[in-house]
């Protein structure tokens, strides 16, 4: 049956010819799909994972536990208020209250220049209720930025309500 | 003076060696991609400067909305199992097994618990249209602070992460972290993207 199909162009010989079809096959679909997973997954893989800020908060004080005293003097007290606006002042008494914003020039510059003058600075972190989120972390933030080793987070009082309020803007 | 043979061979290529990476990119990102669970709503998170990568297991997430809104996610299937079981013993609820399952699969979630059964029996389809309310997390009907005991319970080895949006108010945030004090949780994570400098 072969020879029949095989001997069509020679006479000559006996020897069967085995069909010299070429045994490569075409891999441009392949090759082409592989493509498009590989496309498909890069722009789907997000690389990226969320970054995290560590906090620690005070447990609650208990009614025996002592608190430690700080000179007031030591202490800067940092207002969020509505729209981004940060008051800050110094000391406890009688503070002189002023009005700065988030960027280098403003909260950072104030930030580092007392922790360069005052040794054990200490910070208190004071969001009012029209602040955002995103002002505490910010913040939070910048204390990273410029050193400070001893902040805390602290509920806003009256007394810092009425302070921010007669600020001029 | 011969003529100059042109060589008529096919101008084909072997592209093997790219055919072989192709295939090895695919692998690898076939591999490594996590697809993100769908969120009921979208989190903008905030930006800073912190380098520290979020752990991968463990970890209880509170997020909240623009509108403040609390979702409460936990990661572990058995953890999830676990945590409901517990949960139907706190406030008297049967989940059933399906119920049960339900909620080892689902991803973030804010309904008060007396809605989770409810909740849990709808097909994952209709899940997505529910108006989530959120977590209560008042002081006088804190649903969160039980979530939160009872994971803890759960998985000990658990850590919170808190994943707020960065328009939301800085009261319901105070809200939630009063919340974990109360619960002697005093070290937790705030989620945050890496600050682009500009």
């Amino acid at each position: 049956m072969s020879e029949i199909s095989s001997d069509s162009g020679k006479k000559k010989g006996d020897k069967v010819r085995s069909k010299k079809s070429s045994t490569k096959i075409d891999m441009t679909p392949m090759v082409d799909l592989a493509f498009l997973l590989l496309t498909f997954f890069m722009l789907t893989t997000t690389f990226n994972k969320p970054q995290t800020m560590e906090i620690t908060m005070p447990e609650k004080p208990k009614a025996e536990d002592k608190q430690p005293l700080v000179n007031e003097k030591k202490v800067l007290t940092i207002v969020l208020g509505k729209d981004s606006k940060v008051y800050w002042y110094q000391g406890i008494t009688d503070p002189k209250v002023e009005l700065t914003d988030f960027s280098a020039e403003g909260i950072r510059k104030v930030l580092v220049q007392k922790n360069a003058q005052i040794t054990d600075l200490v910070v208190l972190i004071k969001p009012s209720d029209e602040s955002k989120y995103k002002n505490v972390v910010d913040i939070l933030d910048e204390m990273q930025i410029s050193n400070i080793a001893r902040f805390a987070l602290v509920d806003i009082t009256s007394v810092d309500k009425e302070l921010i309020k007669d600020v001029p803007l | 003076m011969g003529k100059v043979k042109v060589n008529r061979s096919q101008p084909s290529l072997d592209m093997t060696p790219m055919v072989d990476l192709a295939f090895l990119l695919v692998t690898f990102f076939m591999l490594t991609t996590k697809f993100a669970p769908e969120e009921p709503v979208v989190v903008d998170m905030p930006s800073s400067i912190s380098e520290i990568k979020m752990p991968d297991t463990d970890i209880l997430t509170i997020s909240i909305s623009k509108e403040g809104i609390v979702f409460f996610n936990l990661d572990g299937k058995y953890t999830r199992e676990a945590l409901i079981g517990k949960i139907g013993e706190k406030y008297g609820l049967q989940f059933t097994s399906k119920e049960t399952h339900a909620f080892s699969l689902l991803s973030s979630f804010g309904v008060p618990i007396g809605n989770l059964k409810e909740f849990l029996d709808l097909d994952p389809e209709a899940r997505k249209l529910v108006k989530q309310t959120g977590i209560p997390a008042d002081s006088a009907h804190n649903e969160l602070s039980d979530w939160i005991i009872l994971s803890r319970m759960s998985n000990p080895k658990l850590r919170v992460a808190i994943k707020g949006d960065r328009d939301s108010n800085y009261p319901i945030i105070k809200k939630v972290i009063n919340t974990l004090i109360d619960n002697r949780v005093t070290r937790f994570n705030f989620i945050t993207n890496l600050e682009k400098e500009g």
